[in-house]
Order: structure tokens, then C-alpha cells, then sequence
């Protein structure tokens, strides 16, 4: 990982002494406008809701509660699961999972071939793959919103060549947010399996081949195992920041799929707003988003060791 | 005996690149091109014209659009600068002052802005400025952007940094080069691709950033991207289309750039004091 190994193993140490000195702005900065704030949300997700924004000070597990029960309207009834903001997450999740793996079947492929061309096309490759992520993420939501409305040029064509009766509904569905999450992370996907798939030593498929595999098992039984570090690793830099995506399911979801970007923003948004609501939902995918990368850290760490 | 297949070629693999590569561009492509649409309509092709960027650059909104620019611009270099600054000073803490304590710790605290979903990040923000009863506006906002581009600074910067042996540093001391002059003469000089190539990277995300800036922005504040978001709320418009465009090219004029600044790095790895 870049930054982590000094020079050629040898620590340089030109500035050796300077270094509590030189590494201080990054610490106060961070520190004091990301990790200060994150745990006053977390304060706040204990405490209890103003109307007009805001909280009161006075501990509470309100949020939590009515995060995962059901009490009824007057909040005097036999506490039940609430299913609607568990329902919520669990869509997430699924939503993330299947941009995933959508960008898993596209990005695999590409990263693969991208990775066994010459050197210096390589560089080319990766680039042309790589300049959409740095265009403005909500420039390219709205563009995929316009290609694929119903009466968007995509359906025009289509409907013009004869290929279909009618147009095609996209916008609003789950496929939608799919799409626009694969559009949004893909060369997170593509990125770290081209990075395996350049280390990937031949010889091992040279043998597979002299053992009579055919293509495909060489792909199963012998690439994939041996790249399958990359593999993780896009996945889940494609799945962590779709988890918590909101552009996506917002303009390309329309209001039945929502996500739980869009439940948190609505609890900083109008007169519906609940800040200890929304501070313990971004707890909770905080946490969900933790636990994750902890695994993963773990699983790194089991298999270098 | 028949030829030896090309173990490295799999079928449809690349047919799959190019798809990919279709499914990345196309939007953007067709968006630029309706962008330049003689017509009101959105979906009627009525020919090629520039109303609507006239439009954007003289018409109704033309005043809302030019102020969103100039926040973003400011903040963007703002940002972009303090944390070039903050990552070059953290590249070099990590990378050339040895051991000392809280090292291991600081990597994981500069990469935790990456880490930390932005929805998180934007909420956080506008409780931390609301519980201390800051102001929110555009200062509110250039903080929470500097803390978002330092990492993305500090990568190309530190990825620069490795590849060069500190003898350089070293030769200048033994020169009675001061630590500093070893810095300013030698070190910086030679790291500059890696801190134009960060530069423009943390340019780039600081004006794409809508999330956090859309939580942060408080109110009558904008920046392009939530000035486009707000408008779009509405429907997309013609004029929308043409903003895009621009800022499509601006992106793409970024990256350009720091993708040469860091192939204009490589070539001088071999040749790191740049003499020919």
C-alpha cells in the first residue's frame, strides 16, 4: 500500500525527529472535523429529538427503539418489530450486493483483459476506464437518468429501429439503481483485480493446460483462487460506498426504492426531521460498514501471516 | 502439432471491455451531445445550436450558475491547496522521518475519510457545526472539503515520495545543505509531479462533491453540484445538459493533466534530476 513501505525497506530518515511535527496538521485536522464529529453523532443518537431540528439534551434510546420496535401510535402497546426501517436496510444491502456483483461480471472480464495487454496500451486501458469515475458523480447519474428514461433516447432508438413495441421502463426500478451504482463504483472493481491479475504468474495456467484443464476450469479452479484477493478487494470498494449511496437510488429509484442514504437525508431535511433518528441510522450503517472492513482486515492479515 | 493456444486470451473478454467501456461513455457522449439540441424539448432533436449554453452563460438562471461556479471554484482550490500542503507535510512525516510514535496509527487515520461512508461524513459534519454553533456557509464547507482531499492528495504524493531514494537529501547534507534547504532544493523539485498529480486530483473531488456539501451548505449557499441538483429536482432541463457538459470537460481537462504529471514522474524515475 502506497505510503506504508519506506524506501526500498530502509527507513529514510532525512527527517528523522520531525516526524510527531510534520504528520500534526493531518492529525488536528482529521481529528478534530471527522473523528470529534463522529462521535458527537453518536452522543446525539442517544439523545432526545427537538421538533424543528436539533436535539435536547437528555439520554435517551428513543432512536434506537424506534428504529427496531413498533409501540403504536400512542406508544403504549406491546412493543413489536418494526419492520419498515430493518426492510430498509436489508434493501441496501441487497441493492449494493447486486451492483456488486453486476460490476464483478463486467469488471472481471474487463480487468482481465486490460491486464494481459502490452505494457504500454496497459496505461491507455486503465485510463479510458478510469476517467468517468473523476467526472462529477451527479453529471453522470443525471446522464444515465436521461438516457434511460422512458421517453429517453435509449427507448427512441430502440423503438425507431422497430426493436421493441414499447419503451422499456427502467427509470424508478431496482435495475435502475443498480445500474447507476455500477456506473458510479465501477473502477473500484476494476482497479484492484487488475492489479492481481498483472502479478498473476502464467506458468500456474501453463500447467493447468499441461494437465489437459480445459479454459474454463484453468478460470475456476486456478485464476480465480489466485486473484481472488483482487476480487475481494473490488468488492468491497464497490459495496461499501453503494451501501450508504444516495444520488443513485435518489434520482434513479424515484421514491419506492429508497435507500438508506435517502432515509438519513430525510431526517436532516424539513419539518419530517428527527436528528437522533437519523445520527443513530448512520450509526447503525457505520457500524454495518466497520464490521465489513474489519473482516476483511482480519482475513488479510490470517492469510499474509 | 497444432498451435499452442494463447493461454492468456479468454473468449468475449473482450467483447465484455468494450461494453464496459460503452456503458461508461455513452451517457456522457449523448448528454453532449443534447446539449447542443436546437429545441426546448429534451427528447425532440431540433438541430445543432448553442442557445443553451448561451443560455447558461447569459439567460435567466445565468447569475444563480455563475455564483454556484465561483463558490465551487474558490473552495475547490482552496481545499485543494491546504491539503496538498497538510498530505505533502504527512507524505513526508511517514516516509522520511523514520520511526516515531503513532506512525502505523496515522496511515489509518489519513485513509479514514475514504473509509468512513460520505453519507456518514455529512451528517456528522452539520451535527459537529450545529453542536458548536458554527455558522454554516461556505467556510463550513471548505473545512469538510479539506478533510476529504487529503487523502486523495496524499496518495499520489507518498506513491511519488517512495519511488525516490533519499540519497539525494542526503548528498545535499553532506554538503551542508540545511534539513530545510534539503527539502525546498532537493526533495520538493523532485516530488512535484506526485503534488501536481495530488493537486488536481483533490481539485477534482473537492467539485464533484455534492453529499457532503449538500448537508454542510446551509442556506442561500451553493455550489455547482447542488445548484444542478436543486434544478434537476425540477425536471431535467436543456440548460442542465449544457452545465454538464462544461463541467464534463473540466473533469476530464483534470485528469488529462494529472495523469501527464504523473507519466512526466515515471519518465524522470531514471533520470530523477530532470538533466538531460
Amino acid at each position: 500500500m502506497a505510503g506504508l513501505g519506506p524506501t526500498g525497506g530502509r527507513a529514510a530518515r532525512t527527517y528523522a525527529g520531525r516526524g510527531p511535527l510534520l504528520i500534526l496538521p493531518a492529525w488536528v485536522i482529521i481529528g478534530i472535523f471527522l473523528v470529534l464529529p463522529i462521535l458527537i453523532m453518536a452522543t446525539y443518537s442517544f439523545l432526545t429529538k427537538e421538533f424543528r431540528g436539533g436535539v435536547i439534551w437528555e439520554p435517551t434510546l428513543a432512536a434506537y427503539d424506534q428504529f427496531f420496535f413498533d409501540r403504536g401510535l400512542f406508544g403504549d402497546e406491546q412493543p413489536k418489530i418494526e419492520w419498515t426501517y430493518i426492510l430498509i436496510f436489508w434493501r441496501s444491502i441487497w441493492q449494493a450486493g447486486l451492483a456488486t456483483l453486476l460490476c464483478l461480471l463486467i469488471g472481471f472480464p474487463t480487468a482481465w483483459f486490460i491486464a494481459t495487454r502490452p505494457a504500454h496500451s496497459r496505461t491507455v486501458w486503465l485510463f479510458l476506464i478510469t476517467v468517468p469515475y473523476w467526472v462529477n458523480l451527479l453529471i453522470r447519474t443525471i446522464s444515465m437518468k436521461f438516457l434511460i428514461r422512458d421517453n429517453g433516447p435509449m427507448n427512441q432508438w430502440l423503438l425507431n429501429a422497430g426493436l421493441i413495441d414499447e419503451p422499456i421502463h427502467i427509470i424508478n426500478t431496482n435495475l435502475a439503481v443498480q445500474l447507476g451504482l455500477f456506473y458510479s463504483y465501477l473502477p473500484f472493481m476494476v482497479l484492484p483485480i487488475y492489479a492481481a491479475v498483472e502479478r498473476y504468474n502464467f506458468a500456474l495456467s501453463e500447467a493447468a493446460a499441461d494437465l489437459y484443464a480445459s479454459r474454463w476450469v484453468t478460470l475456476t479452479q486456478v485464476i480465480i483462487p489466485v486473484v481472488k484477493p483482487g476480487i475481494i478487494a473490488g468488492c468491497i470498494l464497490v459495496f461499501v460506498p453503494s451501501l450508504g449511496a444516495f444520488l443513485a437510488p435518489d434520482l434513479l429509484g424515484g421514491a419506492k426504492n429508497f435507500m438508506i442514504g435517502s432515509l438519513i437525508e430525510e431526517q436532516f431535511k424539513g419539518a419530517a426531521g428527527n436528528w437522533p433518528f437519523g445520527a443513530a441510522a448512520a450509526m447503525i450503517l457505520l457500524s454495518m460498514v466497520l464490521i465489513v472492513l474489519i473482516v476483511y482486515a482480519r482475513n488479510q492479515d490470517r492469510e499474509s501471516a | 502439432m497444432a498451435r499452442k493456444p494463447d493461454l492468456r486470451r479468454f473468449p468475449g473478454f473482450l467483447a465484455v471491455t468494450l461494453l464496459c467501456l460503452f456503458l461508461l461513455y455513452a451517457p456522457l457522449v449523448i448528454v453532449a451531445i443534447y446539449s447542443f439540441n436546437d429545441s426546448p424539448s429534451i427528447t425532440l432533436w431540433g438541430g445543432v445550436s448553442l442557445r443553451w449554453y448561451e443560455d447558461v452563460f447569459w439567460g435567466l438562471e445565468a447569475d444563480k450558475f455563475k455564483r454556484a461556479a465561483i463558490n465551487s471554484l474558490t473552495i475547490a482550490a482552496a481545499a485543494a491547496t491546504t491539503a496538498t500542503v497538510i498530505a505533502t507535510m504527512a507524505a513526508t512525516a511517514m516516509l522520511r522521518a523514520g520511526q516515531f510514535r503513532g506512525r502505523s496509527f496515522s496511515f489509518g487515520l489519513i485513509s479514514l475519510p475514504l473509509m468512513v461512508p460520505e453519507i456518514v461524513t455529512a451528517v456528522a459534519t452539520l451535527i459537529f457545526f450545529s453542536a458548536i454553533g458554527f455558522q454554516t456557509g461556505i467556510l463550513s464547507i471548505l473545512i469538510a472539503h479539506i478533510v476529504f482531499c487529503i487523502p486523495f492528495a496524499y496518495l499520489p504524493i507518498a506513491a511519488r515520495m517512495e519511488g525516490i531514494e533519499d540519497v539525494y537529501e542526503q548528498a545535499a547534507q553532506d554538503l551542508y545543505a540545511t534539513k530545510w534547504q534539503a527539502f525546498r532544493l532537493i526533495l520538493l523539485p523532485l516530488m512535484t509531479p506526485g503534488i501536481v498529480s495530488g493537486f488536481l486530483l483533490a481539485f477534482i473531488i473537492s467539485l464533484d462533491d455534492f453529499i457532503i456539501t449538500n448537508f454542510v451548505k446551509g442556506a442561500g449557499v451553493e455550489t455547482l453540484p447542488t445548484a444542478i441538483f436543486g434544478a434537476v429536482k425540477q425536471g431535467i432541463k436543456p440548460n442542465i445538459m449544457a452545465i454538464s457538459t462544461l463541467l464534463l470537460m473540466v473533469s476530464i481537462t483534470f485528469v488529462t493533466l494529472s495523469y501527464f504529471a504523473g507519466r512526466m514522474g515515471q519518465n524522470r524515475k531514471s533520470n530523477p534530476t530532470g538533466e538531460t
